[in-house]
């Protein structure tokens, strides 16, 4: 049986999309399926260390996640990578257009990726863009 | 000996108490027995979809004071 496989592009810096592709990544890592998180564009600052979780809401259901407490997105794609063995993969080119060094990511966060890399894991995968 | 846990996932929300059992099972020993407490109801109806599909033993769930009581076998 092939092994089910998904591939979470994350591209938004807004809270709705980070808490949704955190919840499939994670739910799907740890229900046997092979996740690959690939982060670019707006995402990308969030996974520095340390780095705040406040993101802004694109409408009132984001400011509802922070009132009730759902658990934050960054501790969801922790989860993913340290229960489920996601792979979350820095887009290159994000972090040389921000001036991110790739050690200042959190230690859950893989190698830089570039695009023909990330496509090649992408391969024979649900693909879902957030 | 298998050991009976009790995992309070009071509070939060899908799918965090779902995440608190998994970090607890990989620690637990064949045959422990994890009851999971979530006032969300959503939980209540994912955590035994999960446990069906990665294929641990569903034992029950009830409801008391709206609060649910999910209790799960580690089988493997």
């Amino acid at each position: 049986m092939a092994v089910e496989k998904i591939c979470v592009v994350v591209v938004s810096g807004t809270r709705e999309r980070l808490q949704m592709a955190a919840m499939v990544a994670s739910v799907a890592a740890v229900s046997g399926i092979e996740v690959t998180i690939f982060l670019s564009m707006n995402s990308v600052p969030y996974f520095i260390k340390g780095a705040s979780t406040d993101a802004p809401s694109e409408g009132s259901f984001g400011d509802l996640i922070v009132k009730k407490k759902a658990p934050d997105f960054k501790t969801l794609f922790r989860q993913a990578v340290e229960l489920g063995d996601a792979k979350i993969l820095p887009c290159s080119m994000a972090l040389d257009i921000a001036g991110i060094e790739a050690d200042t990511l959190e230690p859950f966060v893989g190698e830089p990726t570039g695009l023909a890399s990330f496509l090649d894991a992408a391969r024979d995968a649900q693909v879902w863009t957030f | 000996m298998a050991e009976k846990k009790i995992i309070d996932g009071r509070g939060s929300f899908c799918p965090g108490p779902l995440m608190e059992l998994i970090g607890v099972l990989k620690m637990s020993q064949i045959g422990d027995e994890l009851e999971v407490l979530s006032n969300d109801k959503g939980s209540a109806k994912d955590i035994p979809e999960w446990v069906r599909k990665v294929g641990h033993e569903y034992v029950s769930t009830t409801e008391e004071d709206g609060v649910w009581h999910i209790t799960v076998r580690k089988t493997k």
